[in-house]
């Protein structure tokens, strides 16, 4: 019989192992940190040039060098609130419907049939959006186009967190609830809404998040013209198309003017995300821990 | 739970309620499933159309110089695509694996390891076109295009999804299985390399199928780093290549002669993020771990 030799080269090895790992796990934190110092020192000089004006104004005119960025602020936030307004009704419907009402052979086919839906690039629903939807409901390229377009591609996110915080419902409050004789949607408004609605609060948050960073889709709907009016067939303009269109043959000034465009969405969207992570898992926990 | 149930309304007017409802969740599912299929219906009439009247010429010619000359290729986009993935996957996998063999064999609940946790989940939420931007920044600035520009931010892009998701795997591993492990005299090392990654490596695929899916669609990523090439390059690490993901980008705004080849490339690409989601659900359904 073989002896198992336990010291020596495999101890070296162990601690070279674990070393390996730590570097890798610490990878995530030097990309971050190098990501946050390039790019705040290359944004700079717009910020020295325009001052506090490069949040308040809107006026971006690179032949005289005046860069404003309300308007893509403004165009942003604007998009996604539309996109938001369209999906979460969808989403919780569709959720709800998947974990409550619909028959058991049909969950599965659904909920893959729905991830399908997020595995469809985003440049693929911009040339669909650009070449089929827009024309067939005769929209043009507007905040509303951008919107619809949003909406389809963060319903399956949405959709897909919402059904796991409403799953995580007791089975007991909910039988409880239809021994009493309520019905199914007397059920949900009594036992699942009051119990997820810290989840999918978070969940629509991680959706808005998506839907403020996404690029590519939205450069080829929005219409790529700064307008700040509240009027969603109008053209408008985001923070990332704007660096799509214009990053590539920009001068100096105007390069540091798109950066700190991207390090304004950076900042934007990591709020969002970091808002609404806390508040998923906060409730998570919550939930299983009961 | 809180939450007043009140059923003292007319029983009919509680169930025509019900029923409303109801009909409602169905005609949410039915609005989801609109855009799907049309979209699906136009890759298949529109590019489907182009792909098989030139087949196979579609995948191995170059890509006309003069946009306005109709028929193929994408074959230039179909190799950018593959290494730019390719190579960003040989980064970010193993980086991400191990990352998260630390985080949950290691650094469990210690400082360190909740730092890492968090710093990824702010990762996940960076968007593609400033991961872009980053790149360009700190390598297409000093080495030109290439399509190692476009597989670092990829990779960037892919790390923290890998590490969330090796990081679950990992948790489903039973802890006996360990125990055994260093009850015959294995040393740690030597357990996860050969007890505890085995076990979780069918979903560990899984996820990092699913990364890659995500990854070989994304475009603004390699908006500034891959370049624009029309000939085939066969290189990662020299001359500009392109995408099939740019070509759907560039050609979608232009004549129809190219826009028919963006359908083209488009369905091309669906196809292949498809190919990898569907093998990552094999990988779960088979192989999965019991929980």
């Amino acid at each position: 019989m073989q002896l198992l030799d336990l010291r020596g080269r495999s101890q070296l090895a162990d601690r070279a192992f674990r070393w390996i790992a730590v570097g890798a796990a610490g990878i995530v934190l030097v990309v971050l940190a190098l990501i946050a110092i390039t790019m705040t020192d290359r944004a700079r000089p717009v910020i020295d040039h325009m001052g506090l004006e490069f949040f308040t104004s809107s006026r971006w005119s690179v032949p005289t060098n005046t860069y404003g960025a309300l308007g893509f602020i403004f165009g942003t936030l604007y998009t996604a609130a539309i996109a938001i307004a369209i999906a979460v009704p969808i989403s919780f419907g569709v959720a709800l419907f998947v974990t409550q009402a619909a028959p058991r052979w049909l969950k599965r086919p659904l909920v893959y049939t729905i991830d399908l839906l997020a595995v469809v690039p985003s440049v693929v629903f911009g040339l669909w959006g650009l070449l089929v939807m827009a024309p067939a409901l005769g929209l043009q390229g507007s905040f509303a186009t951008a919107g619809i377009i949003l909406a389809i591609m963060i319903t399956p996110i949405i959709t897909s967190l919402s059904r796991e915080v409403i799953e995580t419902t007791p089975a007991t409050d909910q039988e409880a609830a239809l021994a009493l004789g309520a019905t199914r949607w007397e059920m949900i408004t009594a036992t699942v809404w009051p119990h997820s609605k810290g989840g999918l609060v978070g969940a629509v948050m991680l959706g808005l998040g998506r839907a403020m960073g996404e690029t590519i889709a939205a450069t080829l709907v929005i219409g790529n013209t700064v307008h700040l009016t509240l009027n969603p067939f109008a053209p408008g303009y985001s923070m990332p198309t704007v660096i799509a269109n214009e990053f590539g043959e920009a001068e100096p000034l105007h390069r540091s003017a798109l950066i700190a465009l991207a390090v304004t969405l950076f900042v934007i969207t990591i709020a969002v995300n970091l808002v609404a992570t806390w508040i998923v898992q906060r409730s998570m926990r919550r939930s299983l821990g009961k | 739970m809180s939450g007043a149930l009140d059923l003292r309304a007319k029983p009919s007017w509680r169930a025509a309620k019900d029923r409303l409802m109801t009909g409602l969740m169905l005609g949410a599912v039915a609005v989801v499933f609109v855009p799907l299929a049309a979209v699906m219906w136009s890759l298949v009439e529109r590019g489907g159309g182009i792909v098989l009247a030139s087949f196979p010429d579609f995948f191995t010619e170059e890509i006309p110089r003069f946009s306005r000359r109709a028929g193929p290729g994408m074959g230039p986009a179909v190799v950018g695509t593959l290494l730019a993935t390719g190579t960003a996957t040989l980064m970010a996998v193993p980086l991400g694996v191990l990352g998260a063999v630390y985080l949950h064999e290691y650094g469990g609940g210690g400082r360190l390891a909740r730092l890492v946790r968090f710093m990824a989940t702010v990762m996940t939420g960076v968007p593609s076109i400033v991961m872009g931007l980053f790149i360009y920044l700190v390598w297409t600035i000093h080495f030109g295009f290439s399509a190692f520009g476009g597989a670092l931010a990829l990779a960037c892009l892919m790390l923290p999804v890998v590490i969330g998701a090796s990081e679950q795997m990992l948790r489903l591993v039973p802890n006996h299985l360990r125990e055994a492990s260093y009850a015959l005299g294995a040393t740690r090392s030597r357990t996860i390399l050969t007890v505890v990654l085995p076990a979780a490596l069918p979903g560990i695929v899984s996820g990092c199928l699913l990364a890659i899916a995500r990854a070989a669609g994304e475009t603004a990523p390699l908006l500034f780093a891959v370049g624009a090439a029309k000939t085939f390059n066969w290189s990662v690490l020299d001359e500009a290549n392109t995408a099939l993901s740019m070509q759907i980008f560039s050609n979608a705004m232009d004549v129809p002669a190219a826009q028919g080849r963006a359908w083209g490339a488009a369905l091309t690409l669906v196809l292949l993020t498809f190919l990898l989601t569907l093998t990552a659900r094999v990988f779960t359904g088979r192989f999965a771990l019991k929980r």
